[in-house]
């Protein structure tokens, strides 16, 4: 066959290792997801695995706007936070009733009350694209914020809506009391709204989506209305923002006004930028990496959405695709004999150690730094002694020099040591890429 | 013969300014027609009439007889017409495939389907295949359109204006900013893509006008001087004054 025929996609791929490649991935994830109760089995592992799931299924319901269709929207939570709401509400409606519907088929409730409402304001705000409407969705989200506060029926006001999730009809006799038996309702909804997500992006819709994201105007002149793009791409993210916001009041029992907030819409931009709009799976990296330095990082510091605040700009400085971006840096080595390319690998991971070693001194005298600026000017009142990351084993008196000394040392020695090994990495990266393309040749 | 497209005394003003001043003028079906004037005359706003882009301030256009006036672009695009652009207009970070391939699928009837897998459509497969050879880019097929030469997006271009099957073609200046060779090749290609389809095309290249075109309409400071065959024009001592003697220079 010859280059030139090559380069086009084949219509159908039948050959085992093409099926193997087009579902390989699918059945893999499903694995991983079975598994992973058994190996993080803590209970508050797989609290921050369901947390997990949500995130994944939010963050890409928002790239189907961001990433697939360009517009950037402020107000992403109100489709979550509505699903949440009709969520509680149905369930204490079931329980109610007695009507029989089972817990796993309740998000169904969160994806139609996402799409209803996905369509009622999208017919307002995708008449517009860029700026506009990125307005228009901070707009929306402020009306639904404050109306959560005031339709004190539907919202239900401070408190929100609960909902006991155990008594509704029994699935198969599990009655979803315990924390894995929620990990699994929603792993299997995370991996069909994936699945199904993908699958978009792969039809003519997400096609055209992409199309409206690159040049909107010249869409009008191959026959479509990208108004009317826009609006199904908005009105599909609200459904499966709608699935994640159902889970999310699955898995706490509860509906608060705070899921419709301005707090929540940044989380799933901050998850979907940090993972990297440009591919699929960059959304679904920021939603595993934001839940958990959201869980985590609080363990070590009172100021830690200082120190998150931080990361996401120097993500967005250094790495603009994200961290998906970053990976995918590293596909045009892959190539050639296996144990050339873990020899490349070795070189270049090599290179990153000599950085890293550097810039963690660097970055650890800057948090010696902040933690000490950070507690004599907010604790005076506990004395000079302060537990470094709360740990009792570093306890460092604030009122001495040395600490101070050190900090500074190590953040300005630091810095030039790792200025110093950028070439370093440079020529590693120069190397690599000369020797990948030798072998692919 | 049937007229392909009608403009009925058209006016166009931005404010007070007036650029198309009561143009008239009937392409017939199956016709290659050229569109020539000096800078500024309004020969691009007249294409932005013609494909929506613009509104009319006045006046009508008809496009096989039935009046397409204040309609949308991706509306009379769905009615047959198709145009390219003078400043290359194409989706820069998709490949060459996907770029002509977003250019079949609303004439393949595949509308918004979110629901069909797009490498398993076969009639859009072949049809893009197809277009991508006529453009003489298969090889390229997979390069992101942003880094194409200019020729090239040049090509493509026109390939996505000829994907989605119209029989009514308008290329804006397709030729502009090529080399010799390279406008030979373009009009090598825009002979063969308009066989058998009404072609509306704006030019400067003076060679590529008489060569191509059955008739020619030479605008003026928004009005039609006069539309005729190519040696007719030529010799139109009116189009000598205003418009080829100053061209010239050029």
């Amino acid at each position: 066959m010859s280059e030139t025929t090559k380069a086009i996609p084949m219509a159908s791929e039948t050959s085992m290792a093409a099926r193997f490649k087009r579902y390989g991935i699918w059945i893999v994830a499903t694995i991983i997801l079975l598994v992973a109760p058994y190996i993080f089995s803590s209970g508050a592992s797989i609290t921050t695995m369901c947390l997990m799931g949500i995130m994944i299924v939010f963050a890409l319901s928002y790239n189907m706007l961001l990433g697939q269709t360009g517009m950037l929207s402020f107000g992403h939570a109100v489709y979550y936070g509505l699903a949440a709401f009709a969520t509680a509400h149905m369930m204490n409606w079931v329980i109610k009733t007695g009507a029989p519907i089972p817990l796993p088929l309740i998000p169904l409730a969160g994806a139609a009350a996402g799409l209803f409402f996905g369509i009622v304001f999208g017919a307002v705000s995708t008449k517009r694209g860029g700026t506009a409407f990125a307005m228009i969705s901070l707009g929306l989200g402020e009306l639904v914020y404050s109306s959560s506060l005031i339709l004190r029926s539907f919202f239900g006001g401070e408190e929100g809506i609960s909902a006991d999730r155990t008594k509704l009809l029994r699935f198969f006799g599990y009655n979803f009391g315990s924390q894995i038996q929620v990990y699994y309702l929603i792993a299997a909804w995370c991996l069909l709204c994936v699945i199904l997500m993908y699958a978009i992006t792969r039809t003519p819709l997400g096609r055209m989506c992409n199309a409206v994201r690159e040049n909107p105007e010249r869409v009008e002149f191959v026959g479509y209305n990208p108004q009317f793009v826009r609006f199904i791409a908005f009105a599909l993210g609200g459904l499966f923002a709608g699935v994640a916001g159902s889970l999310a009041a699955i898995n706490i029992e509860l509906a608060q006004a705070s899921f419709v907030g301005a707090a929540q819409s940044g989380a799933v931009l901050l998850a979907a930028y940090m993972g990297g709009v440009a591919f699929f799976v960059g959304p679904i990296l920021g939603a595993i990496i934001v839940t958990l330095l959201s869980i985590k990082l609080s363990d070590f510091s009172e100021i830690w959405v200082l120190y998150f605040g931080i990361l996401f700009i120097t993500i967005i400085l250094f790495a603009p695709y994200g961290l998906s971006g970053l990976l995918m840096m590293h596909a045009q080595f892959w190539r050639g004999p296996l144990s050339s390319r873990i020899a490349r690998f070795g070189k270049l991971f090599g290179s990153y150690l000599v950085a890293a070693i550097p810039a963690l001194i660097m970055i650890l005298g800057a948090i010696l730094l902040i933690e000490m600026i950070h507690h004599i000017v907010q604790k005076s009142a506990e004395g000079p002694m302060m537990h470094f990351l709360r740990s009792s084993r570093f306890t460092v008196n604030t009122h001495t020099a040395l600490p101070w000394v050190g900090g500074i040392v190590a953040l300005i020695g630091g810095f030039f040591a790792f200025r110093m090994t950028w070439p370093v990495v440079a020529k590693a990266w120069n190397n690599a890429l000369a020797d990948a393309q030798r072998s692919g040749a | 013969m049937n007229s392909a497209v009608e403009l009925k005394d058209l006016k166009k003003n931005f404010g007070k300014t007036e650029i198309i001043r009561g143009v008239s003028l009937d392409v017939k079906s199956g016709e290659r027609h050229a569109v020539i004037g000096p800078n500024g005359a309004g020969k691009s706003t007249l294409f932005n009439l013609i494909s929506g882009r613009f509104l009319p301030s006045s006046g009508a256009i008809h496009l096989r007889g039935e009046n397409i006036t204040g309609l949308r672009p991706f509306e009379i695009n769905r009615r047959g017409l198709s145009r390219s652009f003078q400043v290359t207009n194409i989706f820069p970070r998709l490949s060459v495939w996907e770029n002509v391939r977003c250019a079949v699928l609303w004439s393949k009837g595949y509308k918004y389907s979110f629901w069909q897998n797009i490498d398993r459509l076969e009639d859009v497969r072949a049809r893009t295949a197809e277009i991508l050879d006529q453009i003489n880019m298969t090889a390229r097929a997979q390069t992101p359109a942003g880094v194409l030469t200019y020729a090239e997006q040049r090509a493509l271009e026109i390939g996505i204006t000829i994907a989605g099957g119209a029989d009514i073609i308008l290329l804006d200046e397709p030729t502009a900013g090529m080399s010799r060779s390279e406008t030979e090749h373009a009009v090598a290609l825009i002979r063969k893509v308009s066989e058998g389809r009404t072609l509306i095309i704006i030019e400067h290249d003076m060679g590529v006008v008489f060569d191509l075109a059955d008739r020619i309409s030479v605008l003026v400071y928004g009005q039609i001087l006069a539309t005729d065959e190519p040696v007719k024009i030529k010799s139109n001592q009116k189009v000598q004054e205003a418009y080829l003697g100053a061209a010239g220079h050029d």
